[in-house]
């Protein structure tokens, strides 16, 4: 678990995560979007692995990282209670809102 | 229908939440900043805390203080300086909890952006360490324990009275 939290505070490794959002890719289509080299690139692969964030799959003569659901459904475990938190603070927020704006078509009334 | 919340980590220091308010940016302002009105939203009263006191002096170089109490918990304060105060746009403020002041203060950086009459907002927290981010997002997850324990002990008391 706090494995997953750690491969995920470094900003490169996050924007790999983030790259792979929209599929599985190899490791140098990886390294150039991202403009790393391949080595660096592999590096962050093997961390983010054993994180269970990413997985491999081979296919054809590439070998494909891909987003591991495992890692993912801990993160969003772990991140959901503060946005829920904040959630029910803009819902309150939102009926204060509603008032002031009730309130000032009403003073336009009168 | 409400707004959804959604929130990403940026870094390994920086939390940030984005919402969208069905008002013009003026009245979301008002509604964020001004003491009494902060009164009636900052506490998630649906997580069991509730709003002990509220003061905020808005204005860059001014101070706020907010005090909140976790159901059947003491009293824990927040408090910090306004770093820049643009009506309607954009404040940017220090955090202290308190109970663990020697951790450093968070940078709040408040953005907001109205478009046909509703409003943006980008709300992000700079931590002064990794750890701190990490605390603070375990701090939702012990309110919402909280309010688990609660549900649970109500059902108790529920079902040892019938």
């Amino acid at each position: 678990m706090i494995e997953t939290f750690a491969a995920l505070s470094d900003p490169t490794r996050l924007r790999i995560v983030s790259l792979l959002r929209e599929g599985p890719q190899a490791v140098g289509a990886i390294a150039e979007r991202l403009s790393l080299n391949q080595p660096q690139a592999s590096k962050h692969l093997i961390v983010l692995k054993k994180a269970h964030l990413v997985d491999v799959e081979a296919r054809a003569q590439q070998r494909l990282y891909r987003l591991d659901p495992a890692g993912l459904m801990a993160v969003h475990e772990w991140l959901e209670p503060y946005r829920r938190l904040w959630d029910a603070r803009f819902i309150q927020m939102d009926e204060v809102i509603a008032q002031i704006m009730r309130d000032e078509t009403q003073d336009r009334k009168d | 229908m409400l707004n959804p919340t959604t929130l990403e980590l940026v870094g390994d220091r920086e939390i940030v939440i984005h919402r969208r308010f069905a008002a013009p940016a003026r009245i979301v302002f008002e509604a964020y900043t001004r003491a009494d009105l902060v009164a009636r939203w900052w506490a998630p009263n649906v997580l069991g805390v509730e709003i002990v006191s509220t003061e905020a002096d808005v204005r860059k170089g001014g101070r706020y203080r907010y005090v909140i109490r976790p159901l059947g918990g003491d009293p824990i304060g927040f408090n910090g300086e306004y770093r820049e105060v643009t009506p309607h746009s954009r404040i940017v403020y220090s955090q202290v909890y308190e109970p663990m002041a020697d951790l450093g203060e968070v940078v709040i950086t408040v953005t907001l952006t109205e478009a046909n009459g509703q409003t943006d907002v980008r709300f992000s927290e700079l931590c002064p360490s990794v750890h701190v981010r990490d605390g603070i997002i375990a701090s939702g997850m012990e309110s919402g324990m909280r309010n688990t324990f609660d549900q649970l002990e109500e059902l108790v008391i529920t079902l040892a009275a019938t």
